[in-house]
């Protein structure tokens, strides 16, 4: 399965960068707790206590616009876009492996945000730990899309967080719904619905965004 | 008039003031671009007056 | 398609659009009753849901040209789609402000969250707000022309996913404390009040689309001739 092996060569590719140059993920992990302590400072004290899952997917999604903004970045980032572009691969490939790459970095920010979420707030239920999941498939979905979008313009770090949250408002209201509401199940069935509309458009177009 | 029919007669009138607005632009890029035509077919004239240099290449290939 | 075809549909469609909503408006202020909750203020229904539901088309419209765009490839598509995308969001901008007016006669407020079609509006215009700023950020061309039609069929996607997830929001993060008695049981008048109104209005897009169509293509004609001659 040449698609499969060509996916996987590319999240490869990137998460052996991210792991020796390891400038993406420590800055969102500092990133993600540093806005939890800010939270801290800007909840009045009579705030319920429901306003700290809130913020928790607003950092979620900020997060993963710092993930992204990398995604595409680096200068030989472009120079490798474009020869794999040139390259006869299918190019939704592209989308998928750095999608995977992309879903891999949130995950291990949340690896660490979830628990000081749980140490700082509220505690972390099993419907949030399943929220989180299902929004980090939509959020790389969209997110490398856009992130490749933003890429070929003149001012990418401005332009993505743009693009992006307009488009992410509805896992945010799935994320905070699943977290705390009575019926977690259909905000969870709703990130899913996303997720799978969204993944199929996002791995449909890619080809179109990056080519002529 | 009472406060309810001033507030639905604003809504139309919003609606009124915003395509007009339109128009009043339109009209500006229209005067624009009538001037850009001018431009272009003064450009077309001078032209036509005064023909390009015969390519100097012919004479000397000869 | 030639320029003087496209001005000559322009035309009829401008001259339907006045007659349409001069009869629609005369319609909507004298010939139909108050309605039996709301009273006078009820009729702004009729000029602020044909624009919302306008504007909606107008958004379709321009997914549909983009689709056009990258299954034949042909330039032309791109400005299409892009006019398209303008007109909704004039007319979604429009939505806005009618909905905020009636919000604040109705209720005494001129923004509530409870009220999904506003809100679902202004997600929209953000959506389409940034497509503007992907065209002017990305030099023009094929490429251009191809992020800005998937970016066009995102939103298009994109309408009925944040309608849903509005719905699910309103459960959890702002009560629904106010209601409407539009939608249910309209009167023959009232339909046929919003029919005309409704159909007015999407003639007037039209109207505007090929105007600022003509306009575009005339500009890109233009830059091609100065190109040419100098």
């Amino acid at each position: 399965m040449n698609y499969l092996a060509d996916v996987g060569a590319l999240a490869r590719k990137d998460l052996l960068l991210e792991l020796r140059s390891r400038d993406t993920l420590p800055a969102m992990l500092l990133f993600v707790v540093s806005t939890l302590v800010v939270f801290n400072f800007s909840l009045p004290a009579e705030t319920g206590d429901l306003a700290a899952y809130g913020l928790l997917w607003v950092a979620i999604v900020f997060t993963a616009i710092l993930g992204l903004t990398r995604a595409f970045a680096a200068e030989r980032e472009q120079r490798v876009l474009d020869g794999l572009v040139l390259a006869p691969c299918d190019r939704s490939a592209i989308w998928l492996g750095k999608g995977i790459a992309v879903v891999a970095f949130l995950v291990l920010a949340e690896v660490v945000a979830l628990p000081a979420f749980g140490l700082f707030f509220e505690p972390v239920t099993w419907e949030l730990v399943a929220a989180v999941a299902l929004a980090d498939v939509g959020l790389a979905a969209v997110g490398t899309l856009l992130a490749a979008m933003a890429a070929a313009s003149r001012a990418r770090e401005l332009l993505l967080p743009l693009l992006f949250l307009p488009l992410v408002i509805p896992i945010v209201v799935g994320g905070v719904g699943a977290s705390i509401a009575d019926d977690p199940g259909r905000y969870l069935g709703f990130l899913g619905l996303y997720d799978l509309i969204f993944a199929i458009l996002s791995w449909a177009s890619f080809e179109y965004v990056v080519t002529e | 008039m009472t406060s309810a029919e001033k507030y639905v007669t604003a809504a139309y009138l919003v609606v009124l003031a915003v395509v007009l607005a339109y128009v009043v632009i339109y009209a500006f890029k229209l005067s624009r671009l009538e001037r850009e035509v001018a431009e272009l077919a003064e450009l077309a004239r001078r032209r036509k007056e005064a023909p390009e240099p015969r390519p100097e290449r012919e004479e000397v290939a000869r | 398609m030639s320029t003087s075809l496209r001005n000559s549909r322009a035309a009829a469609l401008a001259a339907a659009a006045a007659g349409l909503l001069l009869l629609g408006i005369a319609l909507a202020f004298y010939w139909v009753p108050d309605a039996p909750l709301e009273g006078f203020r009820q009729r702004i229904f009729y000029i602020h849901v044909p624009i919302a539901l306008t504007s909606y088309a107008c958004f379709f419209w321009a997914a549909w040209k983009a689709l056009r765009l990258l299954w034949t490839r042909e330039q032309r598509y791109d400005l299409e789609s892009y006019t398209a995308v303008h007109m909704g969001v004039i007319f979604g901008v429009l939505t806005l402000v009618t909905g905020s007016i009636w919000a604040r006669t109705s209720w005494g407020v001129w923004w509530s969250w409870g009220e999904r079609q506003l809100v679902l509006f202004l997600v929209l215009f953000l959506f389409y707000a940034a497509y503007f700023m992907l065209r002017y950020s990305v030099e023009p061309g094929p490429r251009r022309a191809n992020m800005s039609a998937v970016y066009a069929l995102f939103g298009v996607v994109l309408i009925p996913v944040s309608f849903l997830a509005i719905r699910l929001a309103e459960g959890l993060i702002h009560p629904v404390v106010f209601d409407r008695d539009v939608g249910e049981n309209l009167s023959g008048s009232q339909i046929v009040t919003f029919a005309v109104c409704f159909l007015g209005t999407l003639a007037l897009a039209g109207a505007l689309y090929l105007n600022e169509l003509t306009g575009k293509r005339l500009d890109a004609r233009l830059a091609e001739l100065k190109e040419a001659l100098s």
